[in-house]
């Protein structure tokens, strides 16, 4: 079937199986590959992206779903090449090492940020609760997260 | 000023967080451009004898391209005959062979639930999946052996040639003496569970086969193991095999070397002419990549009212899955590092390595040490109990002292350096310890609902255990004065790019960003020996240094006979990073000037660092939870260590590897066991049922600095990748029982699920009512 979504901002287009994954599309159709997989259960969050400003798991979503829609992926967050305070956050306070659950993890973080502005550190323990990484501990991650809506605080 | 110790945000992360890395199924690469995908037909059950494999209906499919079997590789030398030589001993971490031997696809036989039986090859990503379910193959079901115990009956065998389901022995003295010489004797068996490594990424290989090389881009922690694997198995000579490893989604000792699986898709590349990928599902990856720890413990230590420790004995039993991949390296490190940071003047330790019918056991981070760690903790901890003395203050009166170094250990270690009474006190002083304790006593007083659990573990480990195998590093420096480091070392989230430019730019003066490094390309560094066991930089940090001081020395060779002077008065401005004799900075010479002078207009220095011994960091942890005494659900509050791993290169690092560490030490205290039924069919296949450790379960960490050099290298380091699991595991199983210790509970294995807890609690109770 036909599908059509504007990916971080740009028109893509493209003839797929009815049961293609929303993450496989950008992927594979869009070419667009920060986005990882995890899982299969819709448990890790590594391919967590905005539909439509809110952060979905594109695991758990059919392309076709997402047809008309707007998706936004980490490829798309960096503005006129400066880093989203999400991610110069990460950068900063060391909020990542191998990097496959970044993408999914700063999607999440902006989401969040987006609901609640200025969240305490449990907040966002429980907000991430649906992403997991392996290497940080999670504790640079939350770190991040908070400093960044530290900053957003500063620049708004 | 020293760039060494500061702390260096990583040049790794701009390119990870705009674009994502790019791991194995994210190569783009020309070759791959027709790549087809691979599906594995995996065993669904734990023990059968294969009766017939029908592939027609799979073949007749759309997309699919081959379906292959054992029967299609008759293109690969059989394995070689049993001499018989493979059946026991085996120290080393290398898989057995004779009568143990592990094939690529399941020959006749399958041992376990995930065991690739045959490969699908389609054009799309979704049609191997249809295809695969379209193989039919006929299974006879044996009896499964699950779990350790099982395997020691001997009922069932996983390999009846080899007469016994136990390949490697190492018998323990059973001499009852010591013990008999002690006030108190406390016995224990301890599980140690089996767990999943679980990088994010899962395991994933791409593989071309053109011109008579084969391209094989591997998720690994050492590009050339990789190559010589294959060379070994597909019959090529090295230089027709390149291994590459792109970015690496996590590692944790899951990733050393290459697996079956990953072979089998090299050897399908070559088989078929199709460039083809294969990167694993969750699924996938929770039975078919190598699991961690898995022992049984029955531990005994003895010992005097006055808190001296007089004996200890450990046994045992390494549950090694269905095929021995690790020999009996395992337990033997195990065993290496029973005794742990106490001086006791008798030990026992021995071990059995068996076989049974479940995913194989191999390195996860920690490898054999935390182990060893959590039952010496543990054991402590019980005598402690017993003899009714606080447990710090049990561990100060068995510690080794500092005079005491370099050590010897009744099993064989040869502890470099260690202050561990230091250590001990600095995280008690950093808990609070005194007030935490009257935090517990009043609770215990009003019988709180909640009560306080204050956990304490002190640790040594080993890294770099193969410092002999050593690491490479060839340093490069070009006439646009910039540098190039190719590593033998294989960074999969350490941070070693910016680690390594550090140490460059500490020793010649070229700034961090005009130096690149390169790993993980057997065209580009045919030699090294990559990540694991925490060796990355004391190994091959300190083979970057050496290479700097080399290229330095030649440097100096080159800027004397530029400037006319004698090589004594020639010195380097590391500030400026340029060449000058002494006190005359206006005739100064660059980098780059230096270089183009050379022979070929490069300086260039190929070296090896090995290391006469390994290393022996040491900490202690101390951990605060709370348990809910009606539900038994336990939540950590605070975990304090003090890691000491030598000088700290870049303590952005050093702390990500540490709370890594912690976290899964949690994880493994707390939470994470991979279980199977009575058949040995997994009930933990999916991160649905796995119970890894999220933010929402864990607290942020108190990091306390210690710094004990080591004289083993150039940089006085020590490994610190494994720090967390050593140390934070037992440390957060002592206080989860502390919580309790009160009620009756004397031990609770790991993990600490509500529903353990909550029925231990109730047993203390029924106990203490009758």
């Amino acid at each position: 079937m036909k599908v059509d979504l504007t990916v971080n901002g740009k028109d893509v287009t493209a003839d797929v199986e009815d049961r293609m994954l929303l993450v496989h599309f950008l992927r594979d159709e869009a070419n667009l590959t920060a986005t990882n997989v995890g899982c299969d259960t819709t448990s890790c969050g590594a391919c967590t992206v905005l539909l439509d400003g809110e952060s979905v798991k594109s695991c758990t979503v059919l392309a076709a779903q997402a047809s008309g829609h707007e998706v936004t992926t980490l490829e798309g967050l960096a503005r006129d090449g400066e880093m989203h305070p999400v991610q110069r956050a990460f950068h900063n306070e060391h909020g990542l090492q191998c990097g496959f659950c970044t993408p999914g993890m700063v999607m999440a973080i902006v989401s969040l940020l987006k609901e609640n502005p200025h969240p305490t550190e449990d907040q966002v323990r429980q907000g991430l609760e649906g992403n997991l990484c392996r290497c940080t501990g999670y504790h640079n991650i939350v770190r991040a997260a908070l400093a960044a809506a530290d900053e957003e605080k500063v620049t708004a | 000023m020293s760039i060494l110790g500061t702390r260096v945000i990583r040049t790794e992360d701009p390119r990870l967080l705009t674009a994502g890395g790019v791991y194995c199924d994210d190569l783009r690469s020309p070759e791959l451009d027709r790549a087809a995908r691979v599906t594995f037909v995996r065993s669904p059950v734990a023990h059968a004898r294969i009766t017939g494999i029908d592939t027609s209906a799979a073949v007749s499919e759309p997309g699919v391209v081959a379906v292959l079997t054992v029967q299609d590789m008759t293109d690969l030398a059989p394995p070689p005959p049993d001499d018989g030589s493979g059946g026991g001993g085996g120290e080393a971490p290398m898989p057995l062979g004779g009568p143990w031997a592990e094939p690529l696809l399941a020959v006749d036989t399958v041992r376990f639930v995930g065991e690739p039986v045959a490969v699908v090859i389609t054009d799309g990503r979704y049609q191997g999946e249809d295809a695969a379910d379209l193989v039919s193959v006929d299974y006879d079901l044996l009896p499964a052996v699950v779990g350790p115990e099982a395997a020691l009956t001997g009922e069932s065998l996983l390999f009846p040639a080899a007469g016994s389901n136990v390949p490697v022995t190492k018998q323990a003295s059973a001499d009852d003496t010591p013990f008999d010489a002690c006030e108190v004797v406390v016995e224990q068996a301890i599980v140690n569970q089996r767990l999943a490594c679980m990088p994010l990424e899962g395991r994933a290989t791409a593989a071309a086969f053109e011109n008579g090389k084969l391209t094989v881009w591997h998720s690994s922690q050492n590009a050339q193991l990789c190559r010589m694997i294959l060379c070994g198995v597909l019959g090529l000579p090295p230089e027709q095999i390149r291994v590459i490893v792109p970015d690496v989604g996590g590692g944790f000792g899951a990733k050393v070397g290459i697996d079956r699986d990953a072979i089998i898709v090299a050897w399908a590349a070559r088989k078929t002419g199709r460039a083809l990928r294969w990167t694993e599902t969750r699924s996938e990856n929770l039975v078919g990549m190598t699991q961690g720890r898995a022992q049984l413990h029955h531990i005994k230590i003895g010992g005097n009212r006055d808190g001296k420790i007089g004996a200890y004995r450990i046994d045992v039993i390494q549950d090694s899955g269905a095929y021995s991949r690790m020999g009996g390296f395992l337990p033997m490190l195990t065993c290496l590092m029973a005794p742990g940071v106490y001086d006791i003047p008798e030990v026992q330790a021995g071990y059995r390595a068996v076989v049974t019918n479940a995913t194989p056991i191999s390195a996860y981070r920690g490898a054999g040490r935390p182990e060893a760690a959590a039952t010496v903790e543990r054991a402590v901890d019980l005598f402690a109990a017993e003899i009714g003395m606080d447990p710090a203050e049990v561990r100060r009166r068995n510690f080794i002292a500092p005079d005491q170094f370099p050590f010897q250990t009744k099993t064989g270690a040869l502890y470099d350096s260690g202050r561990y009474a230091d250590a001990l006190d600095k995280v008690l002083a950093g808990a609070g310890y005194e007030e935490l304790r009257k935090e517990q006593e009043r609770r215990r007083a009003s019988g709180d609902v909640r009560q306080l659990g204050i956990g304490i573990s002190t640790y040594v480990e080993i890294t770099a255990a193969d410092g002999a195998a050593g690491e490479t590093a060839k340093l490069e420096v070009s006439d646009d004065g910039t540098a190039t480091v190719f590593t033998g070392s294989s960074p999969h989230g350490q941070g070693h790019y910016t680690a390594w430019a550090m140490l460059v730019q500490e020793e010649l003066g070229i700034p961090m960003d005009k130096v690149t490094v390169v790993h993980g390309d057997t065209d580009l560094v045919p030699v090294g020996v990559g990540t694991y066991a925490s060796r990355s930089l004391q190994l091959g940090g300190s083979a970057v240094y050496k290479a700097a001081v080399e290229v330095k020395d030649e440097a100096r060779r080159q800027a004397a006979d530029m400037l006319e002077a004698a090589e004594a008065d020639v010195v380097l401005e590391t500030a400026t990073g340029q060449w000058q004799v002494r006190g005359d900075p206006d005739a100064a010479l660059s980098w780059g000037q230096v270089a183009g002078h050379a022979s070929g207009g490069s300086l260039i220095a190929d070296v090896s660092f090995t290391a006469d011994l390994p290393t022996f960091p040491f900490g202690a942890h101390i951990s605060v939870v709370e348990v809910d005494t009606e539900t038994g659900k336990v939540t950590l509050l605070r975990h304090v260590t003090v890691d000491d791993a030598g000088p700290v290169l870049n303590p952005v690092l050093a702390e990500g590897q540490r709370h890594g560490g912690i976290a899964q030490g949690a994880a493994q205290a707390l939470l994470e066991e991979v279980l199977y039924d009575a058949d040995g069919n997994p009930l933990t296949s999916t991160l649905a049922d796995y119970a890894a450790i999220t933010a929402a379960e864990l607290p942020s960490y108190e990091l306390l600095v210690s710094e004990t050099p080591t004289t083993v290298n150039p940089l006085g380091v020590k490994g610190i990748g494994e720090a967390g699991t050593i140390g934070a595991t037992p440390a957060i199983q002592n206080a989860v029982i502390d919580a309790v210790a009160h009620l009756g509970v004397r031990h609770i294995d790991m993990p600490t699920t509500p529903q353990r807890v909550w029925t231990a609690i109730n047993e203390a109770q029924k106990a203490s009512n009758q």
